[in-house]
């Protein structure tokens, strides 16, 4: 199991693919100001709003090498003939996903949230939101590339499958961060997120099955 | 026989794509036995391998394995910027083994230190065999095994497969030409 996961993180990190998300989601926030302006205040209220987004779209990026490239090399058959069960290959490929996906957000959330201007507190509700809300990012994605793996037009139809299962991520995680007063919102975006992570080892493990008939 | 064979197929039917490619199929492998799948292109051979290592369902019967298993199929399974010793060493750390073996029975020792990515077909075909040959499981599952060796991978491939069922394992290989099996049964698709 530890093999496994040690497996995606060289994969994710040997191509620089772990790289893309935390550029793309510092990208976002560098044209943010361009795109509205770049007023204080306006951008402090709606920077953490359009980082969440940016999240989101970035959360989209490993979904064509998560479980495609392993299908048509014959990796996950060499491991369904050794008796690890799908779930199990999934389970790793989530831990192994997140730890390449999840802390570089989070780090590459430092220089956004000074480029949109973001005051301290509302960094650390961001922060924390990320610590709960990408791990359930890391689960969608995983269930998304292997529901799509083997088919031809997985982009377009990877991101129609994920953004709208993300909503409850985006809602409650940039509820969090832009609340003034505390309110349910972190416990919901956890909630979410962990529902997720629960549900990914066996959607995707079972769309992997799937995959082979 | 007294012993369990290694692997039974019970009236095996397999459906692929909405067409019944074979049905009624019988087949028992013993210790020291082995069975080449035969017959023109499309067939169903790549199937009844897939059927035989669990990673297809039969659309009717039984297929029954009392032993642990290593399948060579056309997909190489081995990560294309690790090393050829690296990339193997994974799969035999799964397998509890010791890859070193496998190298030297296809003469890959010398291409260790080797990204997977420069090889050859034929090299790459070597590694996906010395998978087999390391992982020490009793039951061996041979797709088109022969494809892409030349004579020498070829004659390697026949010694470690006397070497394997003389030591009690069993062997299914599907091909369409002689891998120097001369003791298998031969069971005809099509």
């Amino acid at each position: 199991m530890s093999g496994l996961v040690l497996r995606e993180l060289r994969l994710a990190w040997t191509g620089g693919s772990a790289l893309l998300p935390p550029l793309f989601f510092l990208l976002v926030a560098t044209l943010f100001p361009f795109a509205v302006g770049p007023d204080a205040p306006l951008l402090s209220r709606t920077g953490a709003g359009a980082l969440w987004m940016a999240a989101l779209l970035a959360a989209l990026l490993p979904v064509d090498r998560l479980v495609e490239p392993d299908r048509t090399a014959g990796v996950l058959d060499q491991l369904a003939v050794r008796g690890i069960a799908e779930e199990q290959v999934a389970l790793a490929k989530l831990a192994g996903h997140w730890l390449s996906f999840g802390p570089p957000l989070m780090l590459a959330a430092l220089p956004a949230a000074a480029l949109l201007k973001l005051p301290p507190d509302t960094l650390l509700r961001l922060e924390l939101g990320l610590v709960a809300g990408t791990p359930g990012l890391a689960a969608l994605t995983l269930i998304v590339a292997a529901l799509t793996a083997g088919l031809r037009t997985t982009g377009a139809l990877a991101g129609l499958l994920l953004l709208p299962l993300a909503v409850p991520i985006l809602i409650f995680g940039a509820g969090l961060a832009a609340e003034g007063a505390p309110t349910g919102a972190a416990r919901l975006l956890a909630a979410a997120s962990l529902l997720l992570v629960a549900i990914a080892p066996f959607a995707a493990g079972a769309a992997i099955r799937a995959g082979r008939h | 026989m007294s012993a369990a064979p290694l692997l039974r197929l019970e009236d095996v039917a397999c459906r692929r794509g909405g067409r019944l490619l074979f049905e009624g199929l019988d087949l028992s492998l013993g210790p020291g036995e082995a069975a080449l799948v035969t017959g023109p292109n499309g067939v169903g051979k790549s199937s009844l391998i897939r059927l035989a290592a669990g990673l297809l369902r039969p659309a009717a019967g039984r297929v029954e394995r009392n032993a642990s298993l290593a399948l060579a199929d056309e997909a190489p399974a081995l990560d294309p910027k690790l090393t050829v010793g690296r990339a193997l060493a994974f799969w035999a750390r799964l397998d509890g083994a010791d890859p070193a073996p496998g190298l030297d029975a296809f003469g890959l020792a010398p291409l260790a230190g080797v990204p997977v990515r420069m090889l050859s077909t034929g090299q790459r075909k070597r590694a996906v065999l010395a998978r087999v040959v390391a992982g020490g499981a009793p039951l061996w599952l041979l797709d088109e095994p022969v494809s892409g060796l030349d004579a020498e991978g070829q004659a390697r491939l026949a010694a470690a497969m006397a070497a394997h069922l003389a030591g009690g394992g069993a062997i299914l290989a599907a091909t369409h030409q002689p891998i120097g099996l001369d003791a298998a049964r031969e069971v005809r698709l099509g």
